[in-house]
């Protein structure tokens, strides 16, 4: 009986900037988690992850992170993907800057 | 302070250049991340959580005012205004852009500043303590050879790829205020029959494995110690542990072989290297201290500062807290607190740069010093300037009276900024410093040195606080772990586990548990957390902590 595979996106850190993003269906790269692809098939995730992983000029560190898919887009299912999507807690710096 | 001769000059120059270059083919495809990694690393650019983060080396602390408003400018023009103050008296800038690291690079080479060695197998940033050339207590300045030390190990062919990184620490003080004991190297000048020497620790450091520092040398003459600390790196790069990275560093080595064996490989690869050294160390050495004269201290009177003393209750608090003994009754050192309640531990924005920039020009000799407890020292200060001093940090919010009590924490940047941490340290030192200035309880409470970790790597030292406090991940779900009785000084020794940990929301009511158990068990004012601690053991902290039965609150 196949294991049960958690829902996830990919993300990595821009190249130039170094700012945390994520892959959207397109295959293109966004800040955004929320316009993140969620993936729910385990061998789907693997061939996705090494086509993002081919675009190292572009982005660095790619790698699956475990979501929950919900109704606004994937939220995160540890606390380490909530910080990075949002930004540190001591300023209103990064991606929580961006938004407001 | 120390000035760049030509090659200094040449030398960063040249590397600067290099890695411009680098970054051009890493951004134009022609080096691959694998490629490009130990390379930006070499420079002290890592990739963090949010962004780059750059790790810029204050050389024992050690720093002049137009270095300050560099460090400043950089925060400025190319982070977002600020820049965080680090334990290993390093700043760091979380949020540079990887294109312009190079400008930031070259901009600190003007100032005679750089980033080598701040990360990588090799020989890190050396450090000292914060008071040199300025305490009551000292011996002799720890700096002069702090920098022979940097000279040597700067771009040492043999030690760049070293099982694991490798930190010194010197002072020159009986009482340690560099933690000596928690280096792999710690250097202690010490006299013995009028003659200066050094004791030499090795195999200290916390992390994964806390180790308090072995005596390797109980006194080496000045003459001897390069060629010996030589000896003592070439010894480890050839046993340690390159299979286990968790095994690599000297203490492991030190631990496994037994420091008598270490002992005798040292000396016999001093004896083979000594003669190696014809004495060019000790005449750079002698030309270094040339350039650590101490500054032309004035004399006059203070009675500015005592009738402040008596008629202004804050700068009462300020002078009490804030001020160290000076090798000159005249002067004193002034410990400018970056832990204003609330504040990130170790953080200033550009304009409170600028501003110690221009104290320290106007009232300190031009002199600054980044203390390993993430605050910023201004070491010869006339005490007659001391309340105009005093008048413009607290215009500024620096003012605060807290060097040494409970809100002078020690916090790492935790999972809010840092890659490898497991949970957040930040936001736990900003709440215990708001709560215990709320409860107005900080000065009752007296010397009480709180360290915070966000990971076991340990960057904020929570193994030798008095309390130490260590975040975990448990489950998905933040969680911290105490220690107690730790203590960093000359007697060093590792805390005690407390027992379970505490989520997030548990531990400001650990920790306030803790500290009314402390003050109802004190032999009075005078008796410190430490010295109670020492006296009855962990019982009634544990007590306090786990058992429902035991209550300890405020009278």
């Amino acid at each position: 009986m196949p294991r049960d595979f958690t829902p996830k996106v990919i993300t990595a850190n821009a190249l130039l900037e170094g700012d945390v993003v994520y892959l959207t269906e397109a295959g293109i790269w966004t800040r955004h988690l929320a316009e993140a692809e969620i993936l729910t098939d385990e061998a789907d995730a693997e061939l996705r992850l090494l086509d993002a992983q081919a675009q190292a000029n572009t982005v660095v560190g790619v790698y699956l992170a475990d979501m929950t898919p919900t109704d606004n887009g994937p939220e995160p299912t540890h606390f380490r993907e909530d910080f990075r999507r949002t930004g540190p807690s001591n300023y209103n710096h990064g991606k929580q800057a961006e938004r407001a | 302070m120390y000035s760049y001769n030509e090659f200094d000059s040449a030398f960063i120059a040249e590397r600067n250049a290099q890695f411009r270059a680098q970054v051009e083919r890493r951004i134009d495809g022609s080096l691959t991340e694998d490629e490009f990694k130990p390379l930006r690393l070499m420079n002290g650019l890592y990739l963090q959580l949010h962004a780059y983060m750059l790790r810029v080396a204050i050389p024992y602390g050690t720093l002049n005012s137009r270095q300050m408003r560099t460090l400043a400018m950089i925060a400025e023009r190319w982070d977002k205004g600020y820049g965080h103050f680090t334990t290993r008296q390093n700043i760091q800038y979380n949020w540079p852009e990887l294109r312009d690291v190079p400008d930031i690079l070259d901009a600190l080479a003007e100032v005679e500043m750089h980033a080598i060695q701040t990360s990588g197998n090799t020989i890190r940033n050396v450090t000292a303590d914060h008071f040199a050339g300025a305490a009551a207590d000292e011996i002799a300045d720890p700096r002069p050879v702090a920098e022979l030390i940097r000279q040597w190990s700067t771009d040492h062919p043999e030690f760049q790829f070293l099982p694991r990184k490798f930190k010194v620490a010197v002072t020159g003080s009986p009482n340690d205020r560099a933690v000596t004991a928690a280096h792999d190297i710690g250097l202690r000048i010490v006299e013995r029959d009028g003659e200066i020497g050094y004791q030499v620790l090795v195999g200290g450091g916390l992390g994964r494995t806390p180790m308090i520092g072995k005596v390797l040398a109980e006194f080496l003459p000045e003459a001897d110690l390069l060629p010996y600390i030589e000896a003592t790196v070439a010894v480890w790069n050839l046993l340690g542990r390159r299979d286990n990275k968790y095994k690599s560093r000297i203490k492991i080595t030190v631990h496994e072989h037994g420091i008598e064996d270490i002992r005798a490989r040292v000396d016999a690869t001093f004896a083979l290297i000594k003669p190696t050294f014809s004495g060019v160390d000790q005449t750079m050495l002698d030309g270094i201290r040339a350039q650590f004269a101490a500054p032309t201290f004035r004399s006059g009177p203070v009675h500015h500062y005592t009738a402040a003393y008596a008629d202004n209750p804050g700068f009462r608090a300020f002078a009490d807290t804030n001020l160290a003994a000076h090798k000159k009754p005249d002067y004193a050192i002034v410990t400018i607190s970056l832990k204003a309640h609330g504040a990130t531990p170790g953080d200033a924005t550009a304009d409170q740069m600028r501003l110690m920039a221009d104290l320290a020009e106007r009232y300190g000799h031009d002199e600054l010093r980044i203390s390993h407890e993430q605050n910023v020292i201004l070491p010869h200060v006339h005490k007659s300037d001391l309340p105009a001093l005093y008048t413009a940090l607290r215009e500024a919010g620096l003012g605060t009276a807290n060097i040494g009590l409970i809100s002078d924490i020690i916090a790492c940047p935790g999972m809010d900024y840092c890659a490898l941490a497991t949970a957040r340290s930040i936001p736990i030192a900003q709440e215990i410093a708001l709560r215990f200035d709320e409860l107005k309880l900080e000065h009752e409470i007296g010397e009480i040195k709180i360290k915070i970790s966000g990971c076991i790597n340990a960057c904020g030292h929570h193994h030798v606080g008095h309390i130490g406090i260590l975040g975990l991940d448990r489950a998905g779900v933040e969680s911290y772990q105490i220690t107690l009785g730790g203590d960093h000084r000359e007697d060093a020794r590792v805390g005690d586990r407390t027992g379970p940990g505490f989520a997030a929301e548990e531990l400001l009511p650990a920790i306030e548990r803790i500290v009314y158990a402390y003050l109802a068990e004190r032999n009075g004012p005078e008796e410190t957390f430490l010295a109670t601690y020492q006296r009855l053991g962990m019982a009634p902290f544990k007590a306090a902590l786990y058992d429902e039965a035991a209550s300890y609150a405020a009278e």
